[in-house]
């Protein structure tokens, strides 16, 4: 459990006059689940996407498996990608294609897999997050809200990644749903051995899927620990966002 | 005063800097979209997708458009020249302005209104549903998967194009020629091979492999770059036809500049 899997240290990024974020550490261990908290606009989507090389940091540094991906070429952050699988928040599934391609997507464009056998594959992990079979034909636009939120899984998980990404899982999501989607991310992340990193607003999201908390606030994470040391906390930040109050140290930006 | 003229040129400066930033920003685009459209690997599957779309797709507005062009054309010459009784000219002038400048011209704007829309509007949702993020964490370039595709086919293509325009043109003068303005079919027919050049062809080809070019380029870049939601997506669909239809008759006069002016 000790092994470092990602580290991030001094993580600076802005949007011209904007600071996103204001020297980010953070530091993930092989395995375990850490889930990012803060409030809208806080820089928690441009934290993933750093990480992920969409958006390059300012300064500051993001080691992988020991691995430095600030200023990595292109060949390095490919070999990065295939180690990642990412759930978005809209679920940004491939319209143009069928449910099962969109799963097999990384098997059929990179790992280069004979299609019958990706499918059989596609069919397999869309079971896994249960789905039928019999959706794998239909178009993604066909599928419920809740739906394309499995299939989205289904497409992160596909290619066995080392790492998992949620953006946002539980988003829109009607109470029981967003349940059940915490579960399977649970189960998808512990059945693979993968170190996940989640980021939410969603406070009984947060709660059962992490296995350490994180909170963000203008750039900088102000509080870090276990979902126990979370009901403890004297930190005032952090009391006013789990309970959900207007008043307190953090101001809403009108 | 000197506070005015610090205004003035700060009013002047920020839109001036925007734009040559955008423009840097287009050069590194089409750069990078050169760069994946000649190197592996090769969507071919999406390529043959794109051809459909782009050519096969595209052929009843290119020959409603270029049959209607060489139709108004013989009979505008016509009448001008019936007054110096110089009516054989009529098939000489059809071949010529229908290969060189309206089959490529108007096939041009009428693709650009149709595809140019289309893939702006497609790859600009795709960048705002994240699509286009999603495709980079599968380890997929969407410079090869979406962008390459796109463009091979629109230079490929779009000669072919013209080419049919070309053949659809010259019959429409034919038809007007000879069922209305009552020339005999034979001599139209022959004037129209002896005056046939390979040069006329060659332009319109040239002509429609830059506009093909021109209007996948335009599409793709508008597309990849907008922001904003369904607005943004709106935009990037206007701007993706009015850029690629102005520089559509910009490079018409360049290219044929560079072929006619001695």
């Amino acid at each position: 459990m000790s092994e470092s899997k990602i580290k991030i240290s001094n993580l600076h990024k802005a949007f011209g006059k904007k600071v996103v974020l204001d020297g980010v550490d953070l530091e993930l261990r092989k395995g375990e689940s850490l889930v990012v908290i803060g409030g809208s606009g806080t820089g928690k989507s441009v934290l993933i996407k750093c990480i992920q090389g969409l958006l390059t940091p300012d300064s500051g540094s993001i080691l992988i498996d020991g691995e430095e991906t600030v200023g990595a070429d292109r060949e390095q952050q490919a070999a990065l990608h295939s180690k990642m699988g990412m759930l978005f928040q809209g679920g940004a599934l491939f319209d143009s294609l069928t449910v099962w391609e969109n799963v097999a997507f990384g098997l059929l464009e990179n790992q280069k897999m004979p299609r019958k056998q990706a499918k059989t594959e596609a069919i397999r992990v869309l079971r896994q997050v249960g789905l039928a079979p019999d959706v794998a034909d239909l178009s993604p636009s066909e599928l419920s809200g809740g739906m394309q939120k499995r299939v989205s899984l289904a497409r992160a998980i596909a290619t066995k990644p080392e790492i998992i990404f949620f953006d946002e899982p539980t988003t829109g999501l009607d109470p029981i749903m967003a349940a059940v989607i915490n579960d399977l991310i649970i189960e998808s992340a512990k059945g693979l051995g993968a170190t996940a990193l989640t980021i939410t607003h969603d406070m009984a999201s947060a709660r059962k899927i992490a296995d350490r908390i994180a909170m963000l606030y203008k750039g900088k994470i102000i509080w870090e620990g276990t979902v126990k040391e979370l009901d403890k906390t004297d930190n005032p930040y952090v009391l006013q966002f789990i309970n959900g109050l207007s008043q307190g140290p953090i101001k809403v930006e009108i | 005063m000197a506070n005015r003229i610090e205004l003035f040129l700060r009013a002047l400066g920020k839109p001036l800097v925007k734009f040559i930033a955008s423009l840097g920003e287009l050069t590194l685009f089409i750069a990078k979209s050169i760069y994946h459209c000649l190197t592996p690997p090769f969507y071919f599957k999406l390529m043959g997708r794109q051809f459909m779309d782009i050519g096969f797709y595209s052929l009843p507005v290119v020959g409603l458009t270029t049959i209607f062009a060489g139709m108004v054309i013989a009979l505008q010459s016509y009448t001008g020249f019936a007054r110096f009784g110089a009516e054989s000219g009529v098939a000489s002038v059809v071949l010529i302005s229908v290969t060189r400048e309206l089959a490529p011209a108007l096939s041009g704007l009428m693709v650009a209104g149709r595809i140019g829309a289309a893939m702006a509007a497609e790859i600009g949702t795709m960048r705002v549903t994240e699509q286009i993020d999603a495709l980079v964490t599968l380890s997929t370039n969407p410079f090869k998967y979406l962008v390459a595709p796109r463009i091979i086919a629109g230079v490929i293509v779009l000669p072919i194009l013209v080419l049919i325009g070309d053949i659809i043109g010259i019959f429409g003068g034919y038809v007007v020629c000879v069922y209305k303005l009552g020339f005999n079919p034979a001599n139209y027919i022959n004037s129209t091979l002896q005056n046939l050049e390979s040069l006329d062809i060659v332009t319109g080809v040239v002509k429609a492999a830059v506009f093909g070019f021109i209007i996948t380029l335009m599409g793709c870049y508008n597309g990849y770059k907008s922001k904003g939601g369904a607005q943004g997506v709106g935009e990037a669909t206007t701007n993706a036809v009015v850029s690629a239809s102005i520089l559509i008759l910009v490079f018409n006069y360049i290219i044929t500049e560079l072929f006619f002016a001695k």
